[in-house]
């Protein structure tokens, strides 16, 4: 069981914003797409999410196609975290992260339990009162975070479950883009298949069991971070002359410039 | 921060309606003092001792007046918090997606086309006007409605261009045919539009209540989808939310709680956007507490400006919809001001 893409094509207004795409997102391990800018990462996520219909190929999630899902069993083993949010509301960071308990009916009780544990996960207990229209970036980019991990923190009898975040550590400052690679890892450890679009390829380098290289719409490469990365893969695909060292600890290919 | 909490505000409010309602059973062109409500509504379902005239002026006259009010309050302020969660914007009115224009439009038109003799229509005395109204109102909504729709949904970004954009041509109408009113005409329309609960009787309250019906029926089942269309359509999409389902119903229903409101008590304005921007200033965006306390103060809000309508300019009254501005406006304003400062 995974999220499957199969030869997914996307032609919109004259462009090819995907070619023939394969992919599969295997539970328990962690996929990381990278690729420059306009390389085609979000309209991946789209697709394979459901929120853009392929102009050909077909998405599989779980062995059932992506369309004959409910939107309500799918939201119980596939959350979504976008990369902006458009909330503009006033809630507290309690009552944003309650939202992703709404395809569940567990109980008041138990949620809350669940939304505290969550909060305290990504370092954000202290927000629980705060209003979510007063936090800073990177504080509200957390309490989003533990909306997403609230939506899968049980298994479902639905299948396996799929988590997919799009840049999600884009305002975080270095402790919490790391405690963002220890959350993933430990839910990949408990058998969730996560996707995340990066941009820094060291961080993609360090978490990926697959990173998926994509240029073009079209994927360049992919596999484990050692397969993948090479001096030649980085300058035909960012045009950047970098040395690939190894990181003096975890051992995982370091990309340098 | 946070005034109070949710249930806090809700109790108050449920303990104000009733002496609200009680003090507006009470004034009027005929003050009846609170001892005699209470033994004219303990007596005359009992024997006939009391006062002929204030049992007839609290029951025939006074009693729908204040469920007319009770009704198209609650269902104007559930309206707007409606609107403002679909629109993701706190300054969305119920008047955004064209309804009240279009109602508008229509009232215009019959009073027009009956060139002044407005005459009680047979359908169980419900005026050809408020008839107009209504399907003004119904018609620009779907218009609406029907231009920011595509294959791929309704976009809200559309709706509420198409809305300012449809408001605009029905508002432009609307001048055209008060250029071509007489006298008697214009006064008939520019009264309409201020809005009144003058003419309420039983036929009113009972088809306004089945709207508030409507309400009570669909909306509970609507809150967890309109707290999760806060956090964007997507996003509600993939937390199991059938977001287009979700917009055609809340738009239909607002469609019609505002144009029957309208129909029946003309335009009042500012409790759709005010009383739910209030609401939330104090409690918060969650909705399962919103769209009540929201309802319950609408109700009060508008009971309060139709007891000072009723008696402000003794012995005539003034069209309730003026007096919705006149007493919103200024609170509006100073929680502005009060909460600019603890910013």
């Amino acid at each position: 069981m995974a999220i499957q893409a199969q030869n997914i094509s996307v032609h919109l207004a004259g462009f090819n914003l995907l070619r023939e795409i394969d992919l599969s997102i295997e539970p328990g391990q962690v996929t990381a797409v990278v690729g420059p800018n306009g390389a085609g990462k979000s309209s991946l996520l789209k697709v394979l999410t459901g929120e853009l219909r392929p102009t050909a190929g077909e998405v599989v999630i779980n062995g059932k196609a992506l369309g004959h899902w409910s939107s309500r069993d799918r939201a119980n083993i596939l959350a979504v975290l976008p990369q902006h949010s458009e909330l503009n509301f006033p809630f507290t960071a309690s009552e944003v992260v309650a939202l992703g308990r709404i395809p569940h009916q567990t109980g008041y009780k138990k949620d809350q339990q669940i939304i505290n544990d969550a909060l305290q996960l990504v370092d954000a207990d202290y927000l629980q009162k705060r209003l979510y229209t007063e936090m800073s970036g990177g504080e509200k980019q957390r309490v989003q975070l533990a909306r997403v991990l609230v939506q899968i923190w049980n298994p479902s009898p639905l299948g396996q479950q799929f988590l997919v975040l799009d840049e999600p550590t884009s305002a975080f400052d270095l402790s919490h883009q790391l405690m963002t690679l220890k959350i993933v890892k430990n839910l990949a450890a408990k058998g969730i298949g996560v996707l995340m679009v990066l941009h820094d390829l060291n961080l993609a380098s360090r978490c990926a069991d697959n990173l998926v290289v994509l240029n073009q719409g079209a994927i360049a490469a992919q596999g484990s971070p050692e397969d993948v990365l090479s001096e030649s893969l980085v300058n035909s695909v960012f045009g950047v002359k970098a040395v690939i060292s190894n990181h003096p600890v975890s051992h995982t290919p370091m990309v340098i410039t | 921060m946070r005034y109070l909490s949710a249930p806090k505000l809700v109790l108050i409010l449920a303990l104000l309606l009733p002496i609200v309602i009680l003090a507006s059973m009470g004034v009027g062109t005929v003050f009846i003092p609170p001892s005699d409500l209470i033994s004219t509504f303990s007596t005359s379902i009992l024997n006939d001792t009391v006062n002929p005239q204030f049992k007839s002026i609290l029951l025939d006259i006074r009693l729908p007046r204040i469920m007319l009010a009770l009704l198209v309050g609650a269902v104007l302020a559930s309206c707007g918090v409606v609107m403002q969660g679909l629109f993701r914007n706190a300054l969305a009115d119920p008047s955004l997606i064209g309804v009240s224009s279009g109602a508008s439009l229509g009232a215009s038109l019959v009073i027009v086309a009956t060139a002044g003799t407005l005459s009680v229509s047979p359908l169980a005395g419900l005026s050809l006007v408020a008839f107009g109204a209504f399907t003004g109102g119904f018609v620009t909504t779907l218009l609406v409605y029907r231009v920011a729709t595509s294959t791929l949904g309704t976009s809200v970004a559309t709706m509420l261009l198409a809305g300012i954009a449809i408001g605009a041509l029905s508002g432009a109408f609307n001048s055209l045919l008060s250029y071509f009113s007489d006298n008697q005409m214009l006064r008939q329309i520019s009264v309409w539009q201020m809005g009144n609960l003058s003419g309420a009787n039983s036929t009113k309250v009972i088809l306004m209540s089945a709207v508030a019906l409507c309400f009570i029926v669909f909306l509970p089942s609507h809150i967890k989808p309109l707290n999760a269309l806060l956090l964007g359509e997507s996003e509600a999409r993939h937390l199991g939310i059938n977001v287009q389902q979700v917009k055609r119903s809340l738009i239909l229903l607002t469609a019609l709680g505002v144009g029957v409101s309208v129909a029946l008590a003309g335009l009042i304005g500012f409790v759709g956007l005010v009383v739910p921007h209030i609401v939330r200033l104090i409690i918060g965006p969650d909705h399962r507490w919103l769209l009540l306390a929201s309802a319950l103060a609408g109700s009060i809000l508008l009971l309060i400006a139709d007891c000072i309508a009723r008696v402000i300019v003794l012995p005539a009254e003034l069209p309730t919809g003026i007096l919705t501005a006149l007493i919103g406006a200024p609170f509006f304003v100073a929680l502005l001001i009060s909460q600019r400062r603890t910013l």
